[in-house]
Formats: C-alpha cells, structure tokens, sequence
C-alpha cells in the first residue's frame, strides 16, 4: 500500500486510532497494535501531564507509534490554544488534534472557533489536524489558516452511523490540497473500506474498536478493511450501474451500415 | 424566563396519573423508539414499565456502552463542613440535631486532601452544609484555591448561590455544582425544608439556572429518593434535565440518585424506592438521554453498586467518609449518612476491572478552564 504524509510525517498505515472508551489500558495497546496504527490521539484531559507516571502514556510508549494529543474538553479557541500549548510542552509534540466542541451533548465541532484557533496555533508552528464537520468551504479555508490536514465527521461521534455526510465527503476530498481523514461515526470495518474507497487518506476509529466484544481482532479488521478499501481507491473501480448492461446493444447496427 | 416558568405549568396530581396510567403498549413503544420524549419517559418509569426491566437494562447497559465505553470515572467527597442553618427534617446535618458541628481549617483541609490524593483520587467533591457566615462563597473560594494545584476536577456540593458567586467561583477553576431539588413537590417541599435558606423552593429551583448563566461546566442534577412519589419527582428532574439542556446548552449534566438512608433524626422515607425501582429508573434515564453522566454513591451497597457497573452508571464514589476531617480522624458522630460501601477505593476499583472495566481517576484538567 502507498505511504501517506502529513507534514513532516510518512504513515504505512491509513487507520489512526483514538485511546478513550477502552476497558483497560494494556487492551488498549494490543488493540493499536493489532490495529498497525502508528498515529493515536490521546485527550489532554485524560493524562496526567505532571508526574511522568501516567499509566495511559505507559502504555501508548509504542515502537512506531506516534502520539496526536487532542484538546477535547475546551469551548472555544483561546481555551484550545493554551490547551496546545500544555500539550506540546507536557508531551513533547507539536501534532494536535485541534477540537473545538462547545456542546458536550453531541460533542459537534465549533468550525468558527476552529478556524481561528487554527490560524493562531499555525503561526506557533503546530501540525494542526482539525476535528470539523463535513463542511467542504471550512475545509478550503482551514487550508489558508494552515493546518495540516482536515479531519471532517463521517457522522456524530460515537454513534457508529456511518458515512452520514457522504455526499459532503466526496466535495471535500475532490477540492481538497490537504490530506482528508474520516473521522467520527465509522462503526464497522465496512465503514472504514467505504471511506478509503470515496478517496479519503486515512481514518480515524475509536469506540468501534474499543466497544467491541474482542477489541484486539476489530482492530486487526479494520487495519485489513483500511488497507482493502485504499487499494481498492488505487484500482480504479469500474463505475457502478444501476442495471445490467445489454448484451445486444441497441446501436450495433450502425456498424453494419 | 427560568425553570420556575415551566414548572408552573405542571400539576402535580395530573402527571402523577398520567405516569400511572401509561400502558404496556406504551412501554413497548417507547422502547422501539431512537430517541424518546418525555411521554415515552412516563412509560419506562411508570408501574407497567416494571415488566420490562430486563429489556431496558439491555438497552441502557448497549447506550451507556456506546456513549461512554467501557469505564467508570471515580470521585470522593471531602466534607468541609457540617454546621447548617436549614432543618431539613431528613438530613443529619439539620440544625435542630444535637451533634458536634466542625468547619475544617486550611491545615485541616490539606491534611485531607493529601490522604485523599494518595488514595489515587483526581476529582473531588466538597461538601457543606447550609451555613452562611461560616462556610458561604469566601470560605468555598479560599477552599478552592487552596485545593486547586492538587486536583484535576473540583466540584461542589454547597448552599445555593447567587450569579456573581458563582461566577467567582467559576474564575477559580470550579467544575461542576450538584444541586438537588429534593422534591418537585413545591406544597410539600416546604413541609421537609421548615426553615432557613432552603425553605425558598424558588430559589433552590432556579439555581440550575444561575449555573447555567455562570458558565459552570457541569451541574448535577437529582432528587431526593423516598420524600415524595418518586415517578412524579423523577419525570420533573427529566423535565429539568431536557429545559437545561436546551437552554444551557454548553453545560454539561450529571444526574444522581440519593436514597434516603438512616441517619441522626427521626425521618423515615414515606415512598421508600426499592432496589428493582432503582435499576428501573436509572435505565429510563439512560434511555431517555444517552450522554447524561448518571453517579452512584456509597449510599448503596456493595452488591447493588457492582451490578451498576454496566448498567447505566458512569461515575461512582469510593471510600467516601461523610464528616468533616473524616479522612484523617474519622469521627462516627459528626456524620451526615451512615455510608453503606465501606469499601476502599482500591477494592472498588478492582471490582470495576474485574468487571471489565477501565477505572477512569482523571478526565479533566485544570488547564481546561
């Protein structure tokens, strides 16, 4: 499979992976493993950034896994870049997943708030990785502001639905200069393969694979249905046909004039 | 415009019957449904939803499972103070008791909160009782500031505030205010509440209010289980719940489930709520809101507790001691409830891993406010 590079980072893996939800941090690590992943996001607010003894940190230390922390918990922008800011200094990266939710019922993205934070933490030198709905002209100009990829909703977050926003997803993945990760609502490895089909670089999955009864082969499941529906995208799939296509065509007599 | 407005379009009597009177068709229905109304809430917390206990704790245990995964955030009390002004007749703490009353000094406060934090703790809950001069908003903010560099989420359990309070209160790094109504039941709420500040039924239900108003992260929301029939109280805290979400709607909810347990007084519960009305109530809840934080306190017992994990609930207390300076000189008589989990927080966090869950101690940071 073709590698994929976001900013000074190549990925042999397409499927990124989210750490919450899981039923014990060592299950945690051999799902990612399973899984191939090498990027992971991990809430700020989860991790204790002081004493160097987190255990969710301990056993996110994977060999060629890089970790993508994420501001979930702030409501607007100035809350999200001094959020950055810990995170970058507690953990060492300058990758964020920037996201903005002022609603923590349905956790939707502030694209607003989004935006202007993206166009400060750019100017701080951050890899900026926003967390956006599937809004094809916020997608062009976080592109200006300078993040490095966008991350559009597939649909709400943890709710397993699908590609909800579909037809969204395509405009933006065909107008897009940056890579596009699916992220948000892939429930089924299914999902996934479909995501990687439209043309999408990558996804990111959490609550399927941590919710799941075996967690650890979800994750081998979706690494394989990653990987399928990418090559699939490379192959250039036939067009899809609502019927059969007419053995005896209705113009061949032309030929015979 | 607050929730009094609403509340006051609602007669008790009339929705106490149509919560009885709702079928098992109702039932069914609800149950069919992606997201319910409050009508389809009558019917799961309705007598005739009794029947379908099974099916809604299945439902509740996949919608909490999706929600929140497989974890259960945990949380312990730290009393500051148990002098009160109020007489609420159910409560240990009721002036009219004849226990020794304390109020935590700022050494007192830190020698607890440092054999709280080596108990693994992050998020902490003070406790007080109703006492203006002694603990009202400047006691609770030098409180604050005092526990604030320790600790990744602080919350609230105090005498009902004005805005400006909270919001200073807010500026200092507070999180979350429970705030329980007690009883929806305005006529016989003044009838547990005699005297003091909590007398004003008013007040305390426009409190979420000023929560709301103040930017407060997340407010707690709950009744009193055994004052009042407990259906109609109920079907108000989700009435509540639904006018706070869509008002405040950057706020977040948690809702609790405090039963009425032995204590100092003389109270005895007139509806008392037995264990299967319980699992009955949080699983409606669940239903009826799938991202609602629903607590459990060491009120209940260890067994009733270790069934919960899975079923509804998402954040449990542990290792609770209810007087102040419990922790470091434990003191039976300045309690305000006999705990019923006396189990530490190390025995209920492996109860939760044992039962395939992750035992979340920190899901917030102060870098967050």
């Amino acid at each position: 499979m073709d590698k994929l590079t976001i900013a000074d980072k190549t990925f042999n893996s397409r499927l990124f992976l989210g750490t919450g939800k899981f039923s014990s941090n060592q299950l945690m690590q051999d799902s990612i493993v399973a899984s191939g992943s090498e990027l992971v996001t991990v809430a700020l607010k989860r991790v204790d950034m002081k004493s160097g003894a987190d255990d969710m940190l301990k056993h996110l230390n994977i060999p060629g896994v890089n970790l993508l922390p994420n501001t979930s918990g702030v409501r607007n922008a100035k809350e999200a870049v001094f959020a950055a800011q810990l995170a970058a200094e507690a953990l060492g990266t300058k990758w964020l997943k920037l996201e903005i939710h002022p609603d923590p019922k349905y956790l939707l993205p502030d694209g607003e708030e989004t935006l202007k934070a993206c166009y400060e933490l750019a100017k701080e030198g951050f890899i900026i990785l926003p967390y956006i709905h599937a809004d094809p002209v916020l997608c062009k100009k976080l592109e200006d502001a300078g993040a490095s990829a966008v991350m559009p909703l597939g649909s709400p977050i943890g709710t397993n639905q699908g590609l909800k926003t579909k037809e969204f997803l395509k405009i933006i993945i065909e107008q897009s200069n940056l890579p596009v990760i699916v992220d948000a609502g892939i429930g089924v490895p299914s999902h996934a393969a479909e995501a990687m089909e439209l043309g999408a670089d990558a996804v990111l999955v959490n609550t399927a694979i941590a919710v799941a009864h075996d967690p650890v082969q979800m994750g081998e499941a979706f690494k394989m249905s990653v990987q399928a529906g990418r090559i699939g995208h490379l192959s250039g799939p036939g067009a899809v046909r609502q019927q059969a296509e007419a053995s005896s065509p209705l113009t061949s007599f032309l030929s015979e004039l | 415009m607050s929730f009094k407005n609403i509340h006051q379009q609602y007669n008790w009597e009339e929705t106490t019957q149509s919560i009885e009177s709702k079928t098992a068709q109702d039932v069914e229905f609800a149950l069919t449904k992606d997201r319910i109304d409050l009508e389809d809430f009558k019917a799961l917390i309705s007598p005739a939803g009794e029947n379908y206990l099974e099916q809604m704790a299945q439902l509740s245990h996949r919608l909490t499972q999706k929600r929140f995964g497989k974890t259960i955030q945990l949380y312990i009390p730290l009393y500051l103070s148990n002098e009160c002004a109020n007489g609420c007749i159910y409560c240990g703490f009721n002036c009219q008791n004849k226990i020794s009353r304390h109020t935590l000094n700022k050494d007192e406060i830190l020698k607890e909160a440092e054999i709280i934090k080596s108990m693994g703790f992050e998020h902490l809950l003070l406790v007080t009782g109703e006492h203006l001069r002694n603990c009202g908003v400047d006691y609770i903010e030098e409180a604050i500031q005092l526990l604030r560099p320790h600790f990744a989420s602080l919350s609230v359990e105090i005498a009902p505030m004005d805005l400006p309070d909270y919001n200073r209160l807010q500026k200092h790094g507070l999180n979350t205010v429970y705030v329980y109504q007690e009883t929806y039941h305005k006529e016989r709420y003044s009838i547990y509440h005699p005297r003091g500040k909590k007398a004003d039924f008013d007040y305390r239900l426009e409190t979420p209010d000023r929560l709301g108003k103040a930017n407060i992260h997340r407010i707690g929301l709950g009744c009193l289980l055994g004052l009042e029939n407990w259906r109609t109280d109920s079907f108000f805290t989700a009435l509540h719940l639904q006018y706070l979400e869509k008002t405040y709607w950057r706020t977040k909810y948690s809702i609790s489930f405090p039963r009425l347990r032995p204590h100092a007084g003389s109270f005895e519960p007139n509806y008392p709520v037995n264990d299967k009305q319980l699992v009955q109530l949080i699983s409606a809840y669940r239903i009826f809101n799938g991202e609602l934080e629903i607590s459990l306190s060491t009120r209940e017992n260890p067994i009733f507790r270790n069934n919960m994990i899975g079923l509804g609930v998402t954040n449990m207390s542990a290792g609770s001691k209810t007087e102040p300076g419990g922790y470091a000189n434990p003191n039976k008589e300045l309690k305000q409830f006999e705990v019923s989990d006396e189990r530490s927080p190390a025995e209920v966090s492996g109860v939760i891993q044992s039962a395939g869950y992750e035992t979340v101690w920190k899901d917030w940071d102060q870098c967050l406010m």
